[in-house]
């Protein structure tokens, strides 16, 4: 039989198939965070379970965590959340990387960091950007707080086994152009609900080209297009990628892992049960304009006109985004003028983003009238770009460099947008309200973000001087 | 949990597509450490103009809905971030049943395990709903859920017919421990764990 990526992970995970489509399914690798565990553990409280596997288990604080004077959480629920995982841990077992560690950072950054992040694995996290770790050839997905309790009392979880969808790219990515701006112009493709009860899986010469680091934008985003997983084939990049970290497998084991890893890729004429054929060779940077992330155009395209949506419902969406946005349809997207820019995020918060970013600014500085951040996805991606002056080319434009966390991602800590304030953000969410009631979120590349900061308003980095 | 009974309650149009979960309950209010008192919070920044004055505009707070426990929503309902704040927000206002055209997985799992139950209809069908919720000619307008059956009905022309996992049906008649019964098959779990090779 002909397997997919996809099949070739989960069935060495089925413990017991339950029904023809519900099956019982061994966790791998399971993170936590502060957000959505405390009532996960309370309940392994009330029921007097406890945490089956705390080794297979990591926890970390990121959302709620200021990234300025961040031992002074000023915020007293927030503050009460994060004291209740710490205690949670203690009393559990699991191992906590706390804000004084140099680990910390945003659970998807730091997973691959310490090598916790394998090819093979089942991962999963009360949060739906844990598809970030696909990128290594993992099926990695989100859950509820029902379901994290459910697999810290039992390493297992109930799932209905997802449908495979191949998202197909032909051509290599021009350059200048990202693989956030690939991402974003394939969930436009699919839809934001395309994926919806499917793995996903990225096939193509561009993702054999990308880094790493972009395979995890990639896979990142997988969510925003409804994806239950997004995945691409592990290659030596990714082995070579997984060695030489805290949690690395060595020895025999490695061995072991090798002869599995090195067959995880979808055999030929494997079958999906949906495919898309996308070119990229003549894709342009992207920007969202809209209140979801489908709601994207070109940077060279205009805001799209309402009525130009054949049905009633796109129509009406689209209408409800431009009057939240505050855009009129047919405005030049390089119009678009801005107040705020984030750069961070677990889809664009690591060493390669930052360094991207910074290849943009360097020697230019911020507009007057733009206030630019930079969030550094974990301690560790921070201390490298220290290392490297990162933090000087930014601070020297006008940047503020801060202390890892999710930030301005969704402001559960003290970074917000105020009501009408517009910002081009390397995060995933355009949400209405995600930044701060009434902000206004453009998705963009760390390039883009970066050079719209200097301009003040969206510019073409691919011809920008 | 509470077992799942036959249910019969008002219905509440939400005519909106993509309603993501930042929206059911935004940020601010996940700061809890509970699973109760999200109701208040649900649908926050279109409910009130400012914190204590609702929206007269938004329609949960029109006079009309006040008890409704069934929410009619359009497609890609739920969408977004994995918060099971989201359902607890909702059945803490009163919610019991959603009917959407789509959900979004996470957001419909995280409704089964908190005992509620979301039905997926053809998009005509939802309209149809969405229509009769809203109409002043129907005010007062209920539907009734049979769930060992499958049936969804109004009493009077509309009466369907709706999918659900026979794990998850089961399961929501019991009111059943998805963790206790996961447990039963422990030694399953353990052999499984015996045969695994270890990563670190
Ligand atoms: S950076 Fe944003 S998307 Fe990522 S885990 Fe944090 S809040 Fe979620």
């Amino acid at each position: 039989m002909k397997k997919t990526l996809f099949e070739k992970i989960w069935e060495p995970h089925v413990v017991d198939q339950i029904d023809e489509d519900l099956a019982l399914i061994y966790i791998d690798l399971h993170l936590v965070h502060e957000v959505t565990s405390p009532q996960a553990f309370e309940g392994l409280r009330i029921n007097s379970r406890t945490v089956r596997k705390p080794n297979l288990t990591a926890a970390t604080i990121d959302h709620n965590v200021p990234t300025s004077d961040r031992f002074n959480i000023k915020d007293p629920i927030a503050k009460k959340q994060i004291e209740t995982l710490r205690a949670n841990c203690k009393e559990f077992g699991v191992p906590l990387y706390d804000i004084d560690d140099i680990n910390q950072g945003i659970v998807h950054v730091i997973g691959p960091e310490l090598g916790l992040t394998q090819p093979g694995m089942t991962i999963v996290c009360g949060d739906s950007h844990t598809s970030t770790h696909g990128a290594f050839g993992a099926l990695a997905f989100g859950i509820g707080t029902s379901e994290v309790e459910h697999v810290l009392a039992t390493q297992t979880l109930v799932q209905k086994k997802p449908k495979t969808m191949a998202i197909n790219v032909n051509g290599d990515l021009p350059r200048g152009v990202t693989p956030k701006d690939l991402i974003l112009s394939i969930i436009k493709e699919i839809g934001v609900d395309g994926g919806t009860g499917h793995a996903i899986e990225f096939r193509g010469d561009a993702f054999k080209k990308m880094s790493m680091e972009g395979r995890m934008t990639v896979c990142n985003m997988t969510i925003e297009g409804g994806g239950r997983a997004g995945m691409i084939a592990p290659d030596e990049k990714t082995f070579e990628f997984v060695q030489g970290k805290k949690f690395s497998p060595k020895g025999s084991n490695l061995d072991k892992l090798m002869d599995f890893w090195t067959d995880l890729y979808s055999d030929e004429n494997a079958e999906f049960d949906t495919i898309f054929d996308i070119d990229c060779s003549n894709l342009e940077p992207h920007i969202s304009w809209g209140t979801n992330p489908g709601q994207v155009a070109g940077i060279n395209s205009y805001v799209p006109d309402p009525e130009s949506y054949s049905t009633p419902e796109e129509k009406s969406n689209a209408q409800n985004a431009l009057d939240y946005m505050g855009l009129e349809a047919g405005q030049k997207i390089s119009d678009i003028r801005l107040d705020r820019v984030f750069i961070g995020s677990c889809t664009n918060g690591r060493l390669e983003d930052l360094r991207s970013a910074a290849n943009i600014i360097e020697g230019k500085k911020v507009d007057k009238n733009v206030r630019a951040m930079v969030v550094p996805g974990s301690g560790l991606v921070k201390m490298m770009a220290e290392k490297e002056g990162l933090d000087k080319i930014f601070t020297e434009s006008g940047f503020e460099w801060r202390d890892a966390g999710c930030s301005m991602c969704l402001g559960m800590n003290p970074d917000i947008l105020v009501p009408q304030e517009r910002c081009a953000s390397t995060s995933n969410r355009n949400f209405e309200g995600r930044q701060g009631k009434e902000g206004r979120t453009h998705l963009v590349s760390p390039e883009m973000a970066a050079a719209a900061a200097i301009e003040g308003h969206f510019v073409d980095v691919r011809n920008w001087k | 949990m509470e077992a799942f009974l036959n249910h019969k309650g008002l219905v509440a149009p939400l005519d909106r597509a993509n309603v993501d979960t930042d929206q059911i309950i935004p940020k601010q209010f996940l700061k809890r450490i509970e699973r109760t008192g999200f109701g208040e919070f649900a649908f926050f920044d279109w409910r009130y103009l400012e914190p204590g004055v609702p929206d007269p505009d938004f329609i949960l707070n029109s006079d009309r809905y006040k008890s409704a426990s069934i929410l009619v929503a359009g497609t890609n309902f739920g969408s977004g971030s994995s918060r099971e704040h989201a359902p607890w927000a909702l059945l803490d206002y009163g919610f019991k049943i959603l009917i959407a055209p789509s959900f979004a997985d996470i957001f419909r799992t995280n409704c089964f395990q908190n005992g509620m139950l979301t039905i997926t209809l053809d998009k005509d069908k939802v309209d149809y709903l969405m229509g009769m919720a809203s109409s002043p000619k129907y005010s007062g307008y209920q539907l009734e859920v049979d769930l060992e059956s499958q049936i969804l009905k109004d009493g009077n022309e509309f009466s369907e017919k709706f999918d659900i996992d026979p794990f998850r049906k089961e399961s929501l008649l019991k009111g059943q421990d998805e963790i206790g019964r996961t447990l039963t098959s422990e030694n399953k779990i353990d052999s499984f764990e015996s045969s695994r090779i270890d990563r670190w």
